[in-house]
């Protein structure tokens, strides 16, 4: 295949949602650039209002990267996390989008193993999995450990997804996949990104998996308590009778 | 076809052989009686012996928290330079 050829007119638009992330955002959109220098993108932070300045500090880095590399699309308040892709998705210029976390949890230095297992591929989906070699967490204790294993193998058991982590959000979607699945998605948080992934699968779309590792800083922060236990089971349950 | 209807094929399937089992008496209708117990109890081994084996081989990266507070470094001097406020408050 004519991969080199193709890799010129592809263009990827990352779409990071933030909230308070004044701090990270700087860091991340470094590493961005840093990590792929000869890739055509575009980076769009979708900033719910947050009231520590993101967005001020979003502003110095348009002056120093340029605001056509990175676009400020902010919204007057927190509206979740669906949405905020389908608002970051109208500003993309870009064929492929890339949707990752603003807190580091996600490190753009995988963006280069994604895209190169698109073109070796030429998968619809890249979906970034923690639960294979070369893949791993850090920053989790055995309960939060146990929790995931344990929503895994319910979820593997159940959907038969064919897809080894189902809630990581670190993921390359080409542009008009990510617009089909994402109007018939309607779930929350977690459960999100496990129903986009559940229902590109059932829709038939190409889905590829590379490795990835998540680094969790803010120890505690993704504690799974009772209340998400149980809507996750919810969510597992619309996701058997509804695909 | 809903994902809900395949898994219920399934369970309708084995029932109906179950149901054939005791009705033809291949194997004596005591032992056959006690195959849903078997069945849901190997079903639950089944899930316990997966979270396990998860949580045993749970693939941890400590070195990647290590790498990632360099390039947090990296990026704020290379910010600083740039006039990019990075203080942490």
């Amino acid at each position: 295949m004519d991969g080199q050829h193709k890799k010129e007119k592809n263009k990827y638009s990352i779409i990071v949602p933030t909230y308070n992330e004044r701090l990270n955002i700087g860091l991340i959109v470094y590493l961005i650039f840093k990590h792929l220098q000869d890739v055509d993108f575009e980076i769009i932070v979708v900033d719910d209002g947050s009231p520590d300045g993101t967005q001020d500090i979003v502003k110095q880095l348009q002056q120093v990267y340029g605001e056509d590399r990175i676009l400020l699309r902010p919204r007057p308040r927190k509206l979740g996390l669906g949405t905020a892709y389908i608002h970051g998705m109208k500003h993309a210029t870009g064929n492929f989008v890339v949707i990752m976390d603003a807190d580091l949890s996600h490190h753009p230095k995988y963006l280069p193993s994604f895209i190169r297992k698109q073109l070796e591929t030429g998968a619809d989906i890249v979906t970034g999995t923690r639960y294979v070699k070369g893949g791993g967490v850090h920053g989790w204790n055995l309960m939060r450990k146990l929790t995931s294993r344990g929503a895994n193998v319910l979820a593997q058991t159940l959907l038969w997804p064919g897809v080894s982590d189902l809630t990581g959000s670190f993921r390359l979607y080409r542009k008009p996949v990510l617009e089909d699945i994402i109007s018939c998605c309607v779930s929350k948080g977690y459960v999100f990104q496990m129903e986009m992934i559940v229902r590109a699968s059932r829709k038939g779309y190409h889905i590829e998996e590379v490795p990835i590792t998540f680094v969790d800083r803010v120890f505690g922060s993704s504690k799974l308590g009772g209340s998400e236990i149980v809507e996750y089971l919810k969510g597992l349950a619309y996701l058997l009778v509804t695909t | 076809m809903k994902h809900i209807v395949k898994i219920l094929t399934l369970v309708v399937a084995i029932t109906a052989l179950w149901i054939g089992l005791l009705q033809t008496s291949i194997i004596p209708r005591s032992h056959t009686w006690l195959l849903p117990i078997y069945f849901v109890v190997s079903l639950g081994c089944y899930g316990l012996l997966m979270v396990g084996v998860g949580l045993m081989n749970f693939p941890t990266c400590p070195q990647e928290a290590l790498l990632l507070q360099k390039d947090i470094i990296e990026a704020k001097e290379y910010l600083n330079q740039k006039g990019v406020d990075v203080s942490s408050s």
